[in-house]
């Protein structure tokens, strides 16, 4: 079971995946025709069905690809555990589902639903960093970078997690700047811990794809770990600029923003430093879509670091150009991260895959990424002058003024769903066996491993 | 020393500036002068939260886009507690109609309030220097 549990999480990943990509879809035609699906479910329940998808999608495939690669390198302390870990979080969606879709919320921004939810999510991360310190701690000597961000990102998780609920405690809540930045702190935060698991994978993957005989272990790799870590920990507040918070808590978050420059420095320097002819294996899945998400690391990295600059940011902050952002980096970022992830599960597995109908799903993905990236900026530009005119201008008039932009935005996101969707179906197939494996008995499961030889 | 040593020296550093720095986050009072919210406020925001007007609309240009950002909506010309309970009632063409009792909207009005009190957004005219800096206005 220890090698598999992986798979039920990346699975369950894949789905939500799809479950997210149709309500983005659903929820962006509003924008086109407002009254859509207005008296089955409206926009303001289907964006968190939308929302809390896809950021599970991120969580689940992260969670999953550590499970298996731990396994890989270490016996996994407790499959039981890993396997409540998921049941916690299983049943706890579903609830989640059937709550929003009744129309039952209480939540906030990215986590509407009800926070006694909260509980059990809670429960199911500390479940997982009980299980994963369990299994490295006195096993393993020298950790790997991978290993800390893992770690780092459970930890830090379980904490901001717990932090974007503080509001249901009255001295909190009663003073609503305070409020409002703890909130968005928790934000920035919770987004850093889940890309530590996201990255540290990118780093492991890399390093296995490369066959680098000292993985993860340089002295340049642990300081990029410590700068992210510290844009984790202070540079959340350049999404709080326009609040009334103390002037300090803003300079601090620009000075530490501006490190990150220094990621962006030094990626163009590796770039013109790694133009080498292709192996065989770069031609792999999984390093294909971790090139992908180099490229939109270095896009949105210079978006954010622009938008983190206040004269900047404050023209671009309450624009779409801060969606672009959020879609550049989940989609862009974390989803090729993870689905080259997936991808690297299925090969090293030599399972069967249609590689040439995922290499064309690969292409029109980014494409069509591309396509929907530009168009968001564009409806943020438009959102600017708009907001800038002297004119007092009501909203529907931006609508009319932006309808180009929307009907670009809605296409290039029907393409970017349907090829997500057809992308998910076939990794989910591939899949499939280790889930047949799961509920065989414990005979046939050594039948399986004997036959197959690979456990 | 070994370079797992050194590793845990700087995140026992970093754990606890990030500890100091949490604790002024949560304790300091912040620039706005308005003062705490009263209970129908807070009565208003759970109004707010149960409906996740967030979606669609922001505070602080801080939520979904697809509405205008309502954080001075109180004090815009022509905008008061009817002109708000008449789009709550009604909806538009987008926003659907909520069915809330009187003290709840009400209570929304006197929650959006508040929020007007604590500051300005969008800010149109501000001041920067030659490192991108600006200078927030503050009520």
């Amino acid at each position: 079971m220890q090698k598999k549990i992986g798979s039920l999480f990346l699975v369950s990943a894949l789905i939500l995946l799809i479950i997210g990509a149709v309500a983005g879809v659903l929820i962006s035609v509003n924008y086109i025709l407002p009254d859509f699906m207005k008296e089955l479910i409206p926009f303001n329940q289907l964006r968190p069905i939308h929302t809390t998808s896809v950021v599970s999608w991120i969580v689940l495939a992260a969670t999953g690809g550590v499970y298996y690669y731990i396994n890989q390198e270490v016996k996994l302390y407790s499959p039981r555990i890993a396997f409540a870990h998921y049941l916690l979080f299983a049943f706890t969606f579903f609830g989640i589902l059937i709550s929003l879709i009744s129309g039952q919320m209480g939540g906030r921004e990215y986590l509407v639903f009800h926070p006694a939810f909260m509980i059990p999510i809670l429960a199911g991360w500390i479940l997982f960093g009980w299980n994963y310190f369990r299994s490295l701690i006195g096993k393993v000597r020298d950790w790997p970078v991978y290993y800390w961000m893992w770690g780092t990102g459970i930890v830090f998780m379980v904490f901001h997690l717990s932090e974007s609920n503080f509001w249901v405690f009255d001295y909190f809540r009663k003073d609503f700047i305070r409020d409002m930045t703890v909130q968005w702190k928790s934000y920035g935060s919770f987004v850093g811990s889940w890309n530590m698991l996201v990255y540290g994978t990118a780093i492991y993957l890399m390093a296995k794809i490369k066959n680098d005989q000292n993985p993860g272990r340089g002295k340049l790799l642990f300081f990029f770990y410590f700068l992210g870590l510290t844009n984790l920990m202070f540079g959340w507040a350049h999404h709080t600029y326009p609040l009334p918070t103390l002037p300090w808590v803003r300079y601090v978050a620009y000075g530490i923003s501006m490190t990150e420059w220094i990621i962006f420095i030094r990626m163009i320097y590796v770039w013109s430093r790694s133009l080498e002819k292709s192996t065989k294996k770069d031609r792999s899945l999984s390093y294909r879509f971790l090139i992908a998400s180099d490229i939109w690391v270095f896009l949105n990295l210079l978006m954010a670091l622009l938008m983190s600059i206040p004269y900047l940011n404050n023209f671009s902050h309450g624009t779409h150009i801060t969606v672009a952002h959020s879609m550049g980096t989940t989609i862009g970022i974390n989803t090729m991260i993870l689905l080259a992830s997936v991808s690297y599960i299925i090969e090293t597995n030599r399972r069967s895959i249609r590689k040439k109908a995922i290499t064309r799903l690969f292409y029109t993905i980014n494409i069509a990424l591309g396509g929907f990236w530009i168009s968001l900026i564009a409806m943020g530009v438009k959102k600017i002058i708009w907001i800038r005119s002297t004119d007092v201008q009501l909203t529907q008039a931006l609508h009319e003024e932006s309808h180009a932009f929307y009907v670009l935005f809605i296409l290039f996101g029907v393409i970017l769903c349907g090829a997500l969707i057809a992308l998910s179906l076939y990794m989910i197939r591939a899949l499939l066996p280790d889930l047949y494996y799961l509920i065989l008995p414990k005979s046939l499961q050594k039948e399986w491993d004997h036959v197959y030889g690979e456990n | 020393m070994s370079r797992r040593h050194q590793n845990m020296i700087v995140m026992v550093i970093l754990i606890i500036l990030v500890t100091g720095y949490d604790i002024l986050i949560y304790t300091q009072p912040d620039s706005s002068t308005a003062p705490m919210m009263s209970d129908t406020a807070l009565e208003g925001e759970k109004v707010w939260q149960r409906n996740n007007c967030a979606s669609c609309h922001q505070l602080y240009g801080l939520g979904g886009y697809l509405g205008p950002d309502l954080t001075n909506i109180t004090s815009a010309r022509g905008k008061d507690e009817v002109y708000i309970n008449a789009f709550v009632e009604s909806g538009t063409e987008t926003m659907p109609s909520f069915q809330l009792s009187d003290r709840e909207k009400h209570e929304l009005f006197v929650f959006l309030d508040h929020v007007n009190k604590t500051g300005y957004y969008p800010l149109k005219n501000v001041e920067f220097n030659s490192v991108g800096w600006g200078a927030l206005k503050y009520r």
